[in-house]
Order: C-alpha cells, then structure tokens, then sequence
C-alpha cells in the first residue's frame, strides 16, 4: 500500500512538472500575482508586507494547481483511456486517486519556493523565519489537506462533464474568501463562516504564523488536518459512490 | 468583393460557432461572466486593502481588461484550432481571400469581448457601488471596443504563432496573465519600474485603460483623442503583425509540408 501510494504521487509528481501548463499555473502565474500585489502594497505604502505577499502569492498557486489538477483528475484518465484499467486494478480507487490528489498540490510547492527566491533575488526580501520547526510542520500540512480537498473536488467534479469550467470559476473566489491576500475582516461577514471550512485558510494561517512569528500556528495546523480528514471521509463516499454507479451504468469511459 | 465579405461574415460566424463544439454555454457563463465577476472583486478589495487607489481605478482597470479573456483566448482558439483540430490544410486549400478569412474570425470575438466588459461594469455596479454618468457611457463604449478590437490583434498574432509553435495556448495564458500586471491595470503604469512601463506602452489595453479611467472620472472624449487613438494604432500594428506571420506559416506550410504537423 505504500509502495503504490508512493509511486502513485512520484509519477504524477514527475507527470505534472513537465507539464507547461502546471509550469505555467504553479510558477509563473504566483510570481505575476505576487509582483501585482507587491506593487498595489508599495504605492500604497503598506509597510512590512513583502513576505506576507509572498507567501499568499506562493498559497494562491498552490490552490490553482490543486483546482484544476485535481478536479480534471478523473476526466483527464478518462481521455487517456487509463480510468477503466486503473478503476479495474486490485487496488481500491481511492488509493489511486489520493496520491493524484496530493500530487497536484505538491507542486503547488513550487509557487512557494519560486515567490520566496522573487522577493529575496529582486526585491532583497529577508528570509529569516521565526522558529523553524512550526513552518516545516505547516507546510506539508497545508499541502496534504489541499490534496485532500482535491480529492473532494474530484470526486464532485467528475459529475459533471465540464468541470473544467467550474476550476476557472473557483480560483478567484477561493483566493478571496481564504484570506490569502485581503484579510477576511474586509470582507462581508458571512465569507469568514465558508472561509472556516476551507483548507486555505488555515493553511495561509499556519504558514504566516510560522514564517512571521505571532498567531497560533499549532491551532491552524491542527484545523488543516481536522480539515483533512474530513475531505478524505466525503471524497471516499461519494469516490464510491461515483465508482458503484459507473460500474451499473457502465458510463465509466463516457466522456 | 462579395465573395470576401461572405467568408469574412459567414466565415467568422461558423469559426465562432465551431468553438461551441466543445464550449458548452455552461462553460461559457461560468469562464466568461462568472471569472471576470469574481476577478474584478478579487482586485477591487485587494485595492481597498492596500489602499492605493479608489475602488473605480480598479473596477475600470478590471473591466476593460477581461475583454481580452475573449478576444485573446477566442481568437488563439479561432485559429490555431484549425490546425489542432486538422481543419487547416481543407481550409488553406480553397481559394477564399486569405484577409477576409484573418479579418472575419476577429469580429465575433470583439463583440464577445464587448459583452464580457460591460457585464463587467454591470455587476460593479451591482455590487460595487460603482457609478457612470450617463452622458459618458457612449465614451466609454467607445474607448472599450477600440481597446478589445486592439486587444484581439494581439491574439491574431498569437493565432498565428499558434500555426507553427507546438503549445501556443501556454503563451496564450501567458500573455493574458503579463496584461494584468504590465498594462496598468491594477497598478499604474508611471508607478512600474521604467523597463515595465515601456513593455506596458508597447502593448494593447495600457492606453485604452487610461484613456477609460478619464472618461469616468468626467473627461470628455475629446481630451482621451490621444489616447484612443494610440490605442487603436497599436492594435494596428500588431494585426499587421499577426497577418503577416499567418501568411508567412502558410506559405511555409506548404513549402515544407508541415501545415499540421507538430
């Protein structure tokens, strides 16, 4: 189980980063944000905020890989033939599909490693985090429950025939109502109660409260995998639900 | 005569519609209305946040710019999918006028972009408590379709890189995202570094995008003429650009024999 677990997320780890669109979403696209929002804070004279946008930018990327990897996930196995052979291997779907998952939000990691080298390399941005321990718990754990949560878009995804198009809606809203560059107080009320259970938000929490110091960081982590769990719990109900009827229908190829 | 204008209406029309083969109007609503929506109030609290303009330098900004979600990814799609979908070599074997077939895929696209832009304005206005004189809506119309009319030359010649390069929708996306932080929408351009601004100068949108911010701050349309106008000379040049590069990768496609190979 671990084996397939692990070979599972190293190929579509190794898939997803050769992929110009990935580059694209998980590097590029973070680094534009993060220099529009840079920009935005100097000419409006926010002090001490480049590190915080940095690593807003850097979960911003990291959600947009996660949105449309994971919840094209199912359709894409659809259009390479593989998702009958791999529906139809021994191993359960759902192990198939978590290291998937995961993977698309791996290497969201990218976005925060290419917005940090940004702002140290252009804009002399200093690295010095608080205690270092506190940011190399929270980022796996922010990565694994935006994984988990790309499990859940998979699997709700994969009802619809163009999902795609709900990934291009759900990457602006989702950017807003985290917190991952507007705090939630400027927002109207009732978007801090979504906020509350989506994985970003917890995620940006821990991450800022490791790197900056201040916050409680443990707390956020702590919500991250609560969170985690779960996405995993509803991802594998409706993974089997979605599994069970394709199978009675015999729709599993229908694209 | 009527032989060119038939390819450039009909033509255009069925290119346009075409799209719809694999963009169902769900996809359609969602991508084209509901991502400029949340963008222009992504950008618009972020500006509250920050505080460096007033919620109009970023509504404006914003709702002029996701025209160019239509008229570059459209006209990409108008005619680089030819090519993806193996329709180019029928298509560049009939003797249709080769300006008219260029020009004719451009016009759903602005008018794609027009809807996308004043939707834009509607729900800020909506939402956002943004507010227009009357008398500078016909300006303002104005300014946003010679600004998306110059935005799709850009995705003409993007198109037609799309002829030869293998993943052209990579520089599509690319490009669009480049817009957002080089063309002053979000930030204004004289705030950029001098490298920036001169790259934000030399491309669509930054002119247009000033030149609207004038209008609903009050200007009348004959202080913007500049503006306009370099805006409309710059989509010139680059639909120049672009139509030049098509018929350069036709005639290269069939020298070589690789109009569909990748």
């Amino acid at each position: 189980m671990v084996r397939l677990f692990y070979a599972g997320w190293l190929f579509h780890l190794k898939n997803l980063s050769n992929s110009l669109f990935f580059v694209l979403i998980s590097v590029l696209q973070p680094v534009i944000f993060a220099s529009i929002a840079f920009f935005m804070y100097r000419s409006g004279q926010r002090p001490g905020t480049l590190l915080y946008v940095a690593l807003g930018a850097g979960l911003m990327g990291i959600w947009s890989s996660t949105l449309f990897g994971s919840g094209g996930a199912i359709q894409w196995q659809r259009w390479q033939g593989t998702l009958e052979i791999v529906v139809a291997a021994p191993a359960p779907f759902l192990l198939v599909l978590v290291p998937l998952t995961l993977a698309t939000a791996t290497i969201g990691l990218y976005s925060i490693v290419t917005t940090l080298l940004w702002g140290r390399v252009f804009f002399g941005m200093p690295l010095a985090f608080a205690p270092p321990l506190q940011l190399a718990v929270a980022l796996p754990a922010t990565v694994v429950s935006l994984g988990l949560m790309g499990l859940l878009l998979a699997s709700t995804f994969v009802l619809y025939r163009q999902a795609s198009a709900f990934s291009n809606l759900l990457e602006y809203p989702v950017w807003l109502a985290t917190g991952l560059l507007v705090p939630l107080s400027l927002l109207p009320g009732w978007v801090t109660w979504i906020s509350w259970g989506l994985a970003p938000t917890w995620g940006i929490k821990a991450i800022r409260s490791a790197a900056l110091g201040g916050g409680d960081a443990w707390g956020a982590i702590g919500m991250c995998v609560a969170l985690g769990v779960v996405y995993l719990i509803l991802g594998a109900v409706f993974m089997k639900n979605f599994e069970r009827l394709a199978r009675r229908r015999a729709t599993l190829s229908l694209t | 005569m009527t032989s060119a204008l038939r390819v450039f209406f009909v033509g255009g029309t069925i290119s346009y519609r075409a799209l719809f083969n694999w963009i169902r109007p769900g996809m359609y609503v969602t991508t084209m209305l509901g991502s400029p929506l949340f963008q222009i109030l992504f950008f618009t609290y972020l500006g509250r946040y920050t505080r460096n303009e007033d919620d109009t330098f970023f509504i404006v900004g914003n709702a002029v710019q996701v025209a160019a979600m239509s008229s570059i990814y459209g006209m990409v799609m108008g005619i680089a999918n030819e090519r993806q979908f193996g329709t180019l070599s029928p298509l560049l074997a009939t003797p249709a006028n080769r300006l008219a077939l260029f020009l004719g895929r451009a016009l759903p696209f602005i008018a794609n972009g027009l809807v996308v832009s004043a939707f834009g304005f509607a729900v800020s206005w909506a939402l956002l408590d943004f507010s227009l004189a009357r008398s500078d809506l016909p300006a303002l119309a104005l300014i946003v379709l010679v600004t998306t009319v110059s935005c799709t030359a850009l995705g003409m010649l993007i198109g037609s890189i799309g002829l030869r390069a293998r993943d052209v929708f990579f520089a599509a996306n690319l490009v669009y995202f480049l817009m957002l932080l080089f063309c002053g929408v979000n930030v204004a351009v004289d705030d950029l570094p001098g490298w920036m601004e001169a790259v934000g100068r030399a491309l669509p949108l930054t002119h247009g995008i000033e030149a609207a911010r004038e209008v609903a701050s009050g200007a009348p349309l004959g202080d913007v003429g500049g503006l306009v106008a370099t805006e409309a000379l710059i989509g010139l040049a680059y639909a120049a650009a672009g139509y030049v590069l098509f018929r350069l990768f036709e005639l290269e496609g069939r020298r070589r024999a690789s109009l569909e190979t990748f």
